[in-house]
């Protein structure tokens, strides 16, 4: 068991746990993930590692309420525990040597990118974050973002916070105005990351995205996340999650995060009608 | 007075109308008088041919010999000599290949079903014996075991009998490695597994689940944190696709992801969370247990029609005589001598079918076997919309990558001496990770061995 030191919402959609896992504290690094279950009957599902604190041996996820596991995951309170986590998996993102980084994050996906702005940041990178939400309730971790980065920009779907606009209107800008990055890195939907990828090769510069494709064992042995980069099949829990995003098929991803689409939806109704029941 | 039949004494099933829709166990097991009859075909054969032909050398003779004398305990303990997994070896060996294929009854009818017995016998103890195992004196000495298999398992079982402290690290939430997320519930009944696993944590094995050796600690930082020896059991869990066009389509599937979901994650089950996907029509594409295990699990979800596409003949196929058998029971289409060249989608990327080519077979190739080659202007469409690859599995390289040293072979095997012993000092190795896919018997023969040569390095350390 693994037990929940502290619990906080970010938004009503966005909840952030520090769970007690000393052996992944120890070892995990920005761009990795963990697998977790929260019960017996529990499936498993990724999460980013967002943060650690290896003396206190303790991990930190930041969720999306998305469907069945997630909604019961949002449902344990401080002090309750998990059944199963598991990690760090995957391979750390590869951030050495870059001088200036455009890290471009979308929804819950700045869970997933604000570790990896925070680790330039640390090794002196100079970070400009683009961070792109539906509106100005569901914005999350914008003094983080501010704390790690040179530059934040805020975009939201319909202009209630921030500027009104699409990250990757905000990304053409900075390149246009002239500002010269190393490496783009892309983290968010799937569409998002298709978008910006096109935008970036566009330019010419190289950009890195993170891939969460539906995941098992994350370790190899199921063949379950399986994407096509450069035409050659990969395992992201293995390979990835980071990958080369002008070499990814972002249309076949699409495709096969789809695959449960129905099942999953229907599990996630007959989970919400429970809590209902409960409350 | 022997009992000179020429056939078993046939083995109780469910009805495989009945069973193809269900996942409760298809064999029954012998009751005591089916087992003691059984047990009379056995001519206690001095020369014990038997034993040669069995991988761990259980004493055959000896043992069926007490269940003739209704000494059913004192049957099991000659089993548990050798064997560390009597109820599962009993379910899972390819005893035709084994034990019953050295048979001297075997010449003239068939052999004595000595998995079967070796089955009665060790249901027999655990549904009846309830001894509290004995606890050996602990030496002081620490070691690790990667990987909670067969191979493992039985390794860390001898150690800690030895007096060693054991612990075991595994990746998966759960330890049984391929008996608990391979093979399915209607062949290995998971109670069982299970029963083994608490058996070794009564005498004082550790095993620390979702622990990822070569992620959340490597070969190296368990040497700095006071284990003395490790045997690396990790399996052989990598999927290989074939790489033909059409392979990512949505309801293609590796084996290992379409069984893991229903044995592991119990997808079976209207409690678990986990999806499955139920396709109408299934297409596995290999010959061996897992794609008979795969095959008869896409049936009992519903499917109205599943394959077995194997590109040579009956004959060849490498898995289990029953298997096949039940599965042909149980209606499952064998399409042999047929090989998947393309798989086709519809416009949701979704299979819609299967592009095969017909095979024969031309001159033996490598392996012995007579190698299939395509029969031109043979292609034909099977009409599917779910395909489950089942053509093998190699070892993953998360571990050999991680420890510096550790010598693989061009499969990715790790090399080893007779004695388990890899090319680190101190590292010991066994089962499928050495051998590549094999069975559940040399998986455990392994961590036998492996077990007897750590005690040895420790004890002159
Ligand atoms: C490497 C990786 C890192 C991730 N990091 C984060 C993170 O830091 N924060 C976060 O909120 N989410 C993250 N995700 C996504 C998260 O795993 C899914 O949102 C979660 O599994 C959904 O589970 P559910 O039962 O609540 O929803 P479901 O009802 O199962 O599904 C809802 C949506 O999630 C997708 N999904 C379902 N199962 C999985 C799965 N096993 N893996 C990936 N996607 C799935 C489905 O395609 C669907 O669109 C990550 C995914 C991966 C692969
Ligand atoms: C579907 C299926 C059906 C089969 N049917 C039969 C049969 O009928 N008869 C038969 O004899 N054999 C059968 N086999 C083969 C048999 O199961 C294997 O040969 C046997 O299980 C190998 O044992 P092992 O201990 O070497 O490895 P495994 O059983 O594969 O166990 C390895 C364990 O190590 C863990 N692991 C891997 N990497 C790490 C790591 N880095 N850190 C921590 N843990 C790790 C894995 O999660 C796993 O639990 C079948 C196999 C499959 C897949
Ligand atoms: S070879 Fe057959 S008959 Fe002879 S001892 Fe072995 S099991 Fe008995
Ligand atoms: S999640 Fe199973 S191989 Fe990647």
């Amino acid at each position: 068991m693994y037990p929940i030191i502290k619990r906080k919402e970010l938004n009503p959609t966005v909840t952030l746990l520090e769970v007690k896992a000393p052996r992944v504290a120890k070892k995990a690094k920005a761009g990795q993930f963990i697998i977790l279950r929260v019960d017996e009957a529990g499936e498993r599902i990724p999460l980013t590692v967002a943060d650690t604190n290896p003396e206190a041996g303790t991990v930190t996820i930041i969720f999306q309420i998305v469907g069945a596991t997630t909604e019961k995951l949002n449902h344990i309170p401080e002090g309750g525990s998990l059944h199963d986590f598991v990690g760090p998996l995957g391979v750390p993102s590869r951030i050495e040597g870059l001088k200036k980084v455009a890290v471009v994050g979308g929804g819950v996906g700045c869970a997933i990118a604000y570790p990896i702005a925070k680790a330039l940041h640390q090794q002196g990178t100079e970070v400009h974050s683009i961070v792109g939400f539906r509106n100005k309730d569901l914005v999350i971790l914008e003094e983080e973002f501010k704390n790690a980065s040179d530059l934040v920009k805020i975009m939201t779907d319909d202009g209630s916070y921030g500027e009104k606009g699409l990250v990757t209107n905000a990304l053409k800008e900075l390149i246009d105005s002239g500002e010269q990055y190393d490496e783009v890195i892309a983290i968010g939907p799937l569409v998002m990351m298709k978008f910006v990828a096109q935008l970036t090769k566009e330019y010419g510069i190289k950009t890195t995205v993170s891939m969460n494709p539906i995941m098992i064992d994350g370790t190899g042995m199921c063949g379950g996340c399986r994407l096509t980069v450069g035409g050659k099949t990969k395992f992201a829990c293995v390979d990835g999650p980071d990958f080369d995003g002008h070499e990814v098929d972002f249309d076949e991803a699409i495709q096969r995060s789809r695959m449960y689409f129905e099942t999953e939806r229907h599990h996630h109704e007959e989970t919400c009608n429970l809590f209902k029941g409960v409350e | 007075m022997p009992n000179m039949s020429l056939e078993k004494n046939k083995m109780p099933h469910q009805d495989p109308n009945v069973r193809n829709k269900n996942f409760q166990e298809v064999a029954l097991g012998y009751t005591l008088e089916q087992a003691k009859d059984e047990a009379e075909r056995c001519l206690g054969c001095k020369h014990k041919p038997c034993v040669g032909g069995c991988p761990v050398a259980i004493d055959i003779p000896a043992f069926i010999a007490k269940i003739k004398e209704e000494d059913l305990e004192g049957a099991y303990e000659i089993i548990n000599r050798s064997s560390s997994l009597p109820a599962v070896c009993g379910r899972v060996c390819p005893q035709e290949t084994q034990c019953e294929a050295k048979c001297v009854r075997g010449i003239k009818g068939e052999p004595v079903a000595i998995g079967r017995l070796e089955r009665f016998v060790a249901d027999w103890h655990r549904l009846n014996v309830e001894k509290e195992p004995a606890l050996a004196a602990k030496n002081g000495h620490k070691v690790a075991v990667i990987g909670a298999g067969p191979a493992g398992l039985t390794c860390a079982g001898d150690l800690a009998k030895a007096g060693y402290e054991v612990t075991v690290f595994e990746a998966l939430h759960v330890a049984g490695g391929v008996l608990v997320y391979g093979i399915p519930e209607f062949r290995l009944p998971k109670a069982i597994v299970h029963a083994e696993i608490d058996k070794l944590k009564k005498i004082g094995v550790t095993i620390e689940t979702n622990t990822v050796v070569g992620k959340a600690v490597s070969v190296d930082e368990l040497f700095s944190e006071g284990f003395e020896a490790i045997f690396i059991g990790s399996g052989a869990g990598l999927p290989r696709f074939m790489g033909i066009p059409g392979e990512n389509f949505n309801g293609v599937f590796s084996a290992n992801e379409f069984l893991t979901r229903i044995n592991l994650m119990k997808a079976y089950r209207d409690d678990a969370n986990t999806p499955v996907h139920h396709g109408k029509n299934v297409a596995v594409v290999g010959g061996g247990n897992v794609a008979m295990d795969a095959a008869r699990c896409a049936k009992r979800l519903g499917a109205e029609n599943v394959y077995i596409v194997y590109r040579r003949s009956l004959d060849e196929m490498p898995a289990r005589k029953e298997e096949v058998e039940h599965a042909m029971e149980e209606g499952i289409i064998f399409k042999t001598l047929c090989n998947p060249v393309e798989i086709t989608g519809n416009e949701n990327k979704f299979v819609s079918g299967m592009k095969c080519v017909e095979m024969e077979l031309g001159e033996p190739d490598a392996s012995g076997r007579r190698r299939p080659v395509e029969k031109p202007d043979s292609e034909f469409m099977l009409d599917v919309d779910c395909v489950i690859m089942s053509i093998g599995t190699s070892p993953n390289p998360l571990i050999k990558s991680t420890t510096e040293g550790l010598e693989t072979n061009a499969h990715g095997c790790i090399v080893t001496n007779e004695g388990g012993l890899t090319s680190r000092e101190g590292v010991y190795a066994g089962g499928d990770a050495v051998t590549g896919a094999a069975t559940v018997i040399l998986a455990m023969g392994a961590g036998k061995t492996a077990a007897q040569s750590i005690d040895e390095y420790l004890k002159n350390k």
